[in-house]
């Protein structure tokens, strides 16, 4: 009976710290990985400002949230940025499309290389952090509000009896359940409409697609919407989980390219499932399993370090690593890119 | 307009704007700058040479500054003798594991058949590897970090000059640059740049958590100088002698004890501007020697080879170019380069602080200045970094300024105007972006671009 307990308890351990974290953050980098591959496999290159789009959206969504907040507004158990959302989307839309007309329009039209275009993004990315820095400022902001967990660590114990708790908080739970929306709804589009269907054939054979009389303008009108709302969503959803810090947007990148890339570029199932490959890798790697080995080794053989891979700064090594070695063994990705 | 012109029109207007720093601010604040300046226009000139010859774009600058900056660490501090004491064999002993492990990883990858069976050898060989050599490295390093963690708690350096870091920064950088370019080149160009933003995050990341080498977020500070102090000077002979002679009008003018404190005053202001030119004439000539060398690279037949290759890959490699090679070879001399304005910019600094190292200011920040300069003009690239460092540094004063003078009608306790002051140096980051679109749309070439010639 001892045994299975702890083994129970182990299990719990892992659960509580790597599962469930792993799901949220995977989605998280899931969202912004597949707003890279659409811009990716569209406009094709590399969009060094997605973590500031995604820094812009959720900052307007936090500044409504604090008028609504203001107002007297709430969402009863759940967090008020949720209202919010729909106005900071469309101010990101709106942003992005500005853009486009100002900047990525012309490139389009002298058909300048990638690399061109990532540095001419890189410009964008300054633009934007600047705008978020000077309206919000460059400090750390909280503006989850409403219920914060749906199991409580501390009720968990005592409803199991168990000596580890396992707690699931309101944004991990909400992160999960609109990324599988978002993601549904998503797919819906590609697959079922004539938009989606047009957008696919674009992506997949420009050329062709355009002497089928697909209209480029509006594809790329449509990309840029949908990345819009990718982004503040999974920016959001980041900050409602973490906090919301502009610095830290921008370190997101990273992670979000190596999903991109490890799914395939271009392809939205393999930025999903690169997202939770990357999530669940640095999560793995850097656990201080020391107390999941206290349960499931006797006393005897008990570890004495932390029994840690690498400490938790080393997250970034675990996406450039996986980054390399699939550029390295099948640059491609996992599944085939350059399809939407 | 000429380039030659425009680079004597771009830099008459330089020195207008540091004649304007000196006078509206002070002269030491204008030769603070324009320290950073040179050492800047070296950082400009190593990316140059990456993206303007061979159009590597390498976001992982920060990187190499850094490694730059741990060089002069290593080199200058003095060692730390019971930290060598109590960890050296087993230190010793985790390095030749992690040697072995490498070299036996090499030999199953070169001389086993592809397969399943050379997938697993080499797993088993990295995996094993790595855990035997964490088994002999963690207990030396928490019996270095446990000597005086206050004030050591690493194994310091070698205890030689600080300008001796200047070489090893370049050699760190390359040799790192060797090993990534070894790796990453060969991907193709958008995937190569987002590797080397992983890079420079990993470098950084070790040298925040590998305390027993870089003493890590604990900071090395009172890093020994090249140049005099300023107490020093003050206090010897022939500096105030040098200041009262300067000074000599006012001074005469003056009395007894008055003149004292005149004086002393006078050699306070002296001693800062000597130590600071002091920095930019060593800088200078550093500057000078790679500026130099590098331009006279373009001008060779190694220079047109590499502008050939970055033009058209194809046709460079149907012409018998090994191009990873030379991609390999202009990665590394970019990064040395690198190296050595990184490790003279901690020498300036006097401290190497891991955390202060940000993407935005040490990698895009010099992007930028070689974009706008003139990617593949080395002058343009030094015009580049010196305009767009005054304008960074002197965008926070005059934005300030700017807001205050635009929300002057406003109540001083508006909640909007002290916010509007108080955020308005981040629209520094707002106009650099739009410098480089503005740029990148309207003058592809830079402020001097390109000067590409043909035989008559």
């Amino acid at each position: 009976m001892e045994t299975i307990t702890d083994f129970i308890n182990a299990f719990v351990l892992l659960l509580n710290f790597i599962l469930v974290p792993g799901l949220a953050y995977g989605s998280q980098i899931a969202l912004g990985a597949l707003g890279i591959t659409m811009v990716y496999g569209i406009l094709r290159f590399a969009n060094f400002a997605h973590g500031d789009t995604m820094a812009f959206g959720t900052m307007v969504t936090i500044l409504v949230t604090w008028w609504l907040q203001s107002q007297g507004i709430s969402f009863g158990l759940l967090p008020t940025a949720l209202l919010a959302l729909p106005a900071g989307i469309v101010a990101t839309v709106m942003i992005l499309l500005i853009t486009d007309k100002l900047v990525y329009q012309h490139y389009r039209r002298v058909k300048t290389p990638a690399v061109t275009l990532l540095i001419v993004s890189m410009g964008v990315m300054f633009m934007m952090n600047g705008i978020v820095r000077f309206i919000i400022g460059p400090n750390d902001q909280r503006f989850l509000d409403g219920e914060k967990f749906i199991i409580h660590a501390r009720n968990f114990k005592a409803m199991t009896g168990l000596n580890e708790g396992l707690s699931i908080k309101v944004s991990q739970g909400l992160t999960v359940f609109i990324a599988i929306l978002l993601v549904g709804a998503l797919f819906w589009f590609l697959q079922k409409t004539r938009t989606g269907k047009a957008m696919r054939a674009f992506s997949d054979n420009e050329d062709l697609a355009l002497l089928s009389g697909v209209n480029p303008d509006r594809v790329v009108l449509i990309t840029w919407i949908i990345v819009a709302i990718l982004a503040t969503v999974a920016g959001t959803l980041y900050g409602l989980d973490k906090s919301f810090k502009p610095f830290t947007y921008l370190q997101l990148l990273l992670p979000m390219f190596a999903a991109a890339i490890l799914g395939g570029v271009g392809n939205p199932i393999g930025a999903i499932l690169g997202g939770f490959v990357i999530a669940f890798s640095e999560l793995i790697v850097t656990y201080a399993y020391k107390k999941v080995f206290v349960y499931l080794l006797p006393v005897s053989l008990e570890p004495s370090n932390l029994m840690q891979l690498l400490s938790t700064d080393y997250k970034f090594a675990v996406s450039f690593f996986i980054l390399v070695l699939v550029l390295l063994i099948k640059p491609t990705g996992i599944l085939k890119g350059n399809v939407i | 307009m000429s380039n030659y012109q425009k680079s004597w029109l771009a830099f008459s207007i330089i020195g207008l704007l540091f004649l304007i720093i000196g006078l509206a601010q002070s002269w030491s604040v204008a030769l603070g700058i324009f320290n950073m300046c040179l050492i800047s226009s070296v950082v400009a000139l190593g990316i140059n040479i990456q993206w303007g010859y061979a159009g590597i774009a390498n976001v992982g600058i920060m990187g190499f500054v850094a490694l730059g900056g741990i060089s002069a660490v290593l080199v200058s501090q003095q060692p730390v003798s019971a930290a060598w004491d109590a960890g050296w064999g087993r230190l010793l002993i985790a390095v030749l594991v992690f040697a072995i492990t490498v070299s036996l990883a090499i030999f199953c990858y070169r001389k086993m058949a592809a397969g399943r069976h050379r997938t697993i050898a080499l797993s088993a060989t990295i995996i094993l590897g790595l855990f035997a050599t964490r088994y002999f490295l963690d207990p030396a390093v928490a019996s270095i970090e446990a000597i005086e963690p206050a004030k050591t708690g690493y194994l310091g350096g070698m205890g030689l000059p600080i300008l001796f870091s200047w070489v090893l920064g370049g050699f760190v950088a390359a040799g790192i640059a060797w090993l990534i370019g070894k790796i990453a080149l060969g991907l193709r160009a958008d995937y190569l740049t987002i590797a080397t933003l992983g890079i420079a995050e990993i470098i950084l990341a070790l040298m925040k958590n590998e305390d027993w080498l870089t003493r890590g977020v604990k900071n090395v500070t009172g890093l020994p100088r090249p140049v005099p102090y300023e107490v020093d000077l003050q206090s010897s002979e022939w500096f105030v002698d040098l200041v009262s002679w300067w000074h000599g009008g006012v001074l005469s003018a003056l009395i007894d004890i008055d003149r004292q404190q005149a004086l002393k005053q006078f050699a306070i202001e002296a001693s800062s501007i000597f130590v600071k030119l002091c920095y930019s004439g060593l800088f200078a000539t550093v500057l000078i020697v790679i500026l130099v060398l590098s331009t006279r690279a373009l001008n060779s037949p190694w220079g047109r080879m590499m502008r050939a290759i970055r033009d058209n890959e194809i046709s460079a490699g149907a012409m018998g170019k090994d191009i990873t090679r030379r991609h390999l070879q202009v990665f590394i001399i970019g990064s040395a380069i690198v190296g050595i304005a990184g490790a003279m910019m901690t020498t300036l600094d006097g401290q190497f602080t891991p955390t202060s190292y940000r993407p935005i200011r040490f990698t895009f920040l010099f992007l930028i200045m070689v974009i706008v300069g003139g990617s593949g003009n080395n002058i343009g690239s030094v015009v580049g970094a010196f305009i767009i460092w005054i304008f960074w540094i002197e965008a926070e004063p005059i934005g300030v300024w700017l807001m205050e003078f635009g929300t002057g009608w406003m109540d001083d306790n508006n909640s909007l105007k002290i916010h509007l002051i108080g955020n308005a140096q981040h629209m520094r980051l707002f106009f650099m972006g739009l410098v480089l679109l503005l740029v990148l749309r309207f003058s592809p070439g830079g402020i001097l671009p390109e000067v590409i010639r043909k035989r008559s």
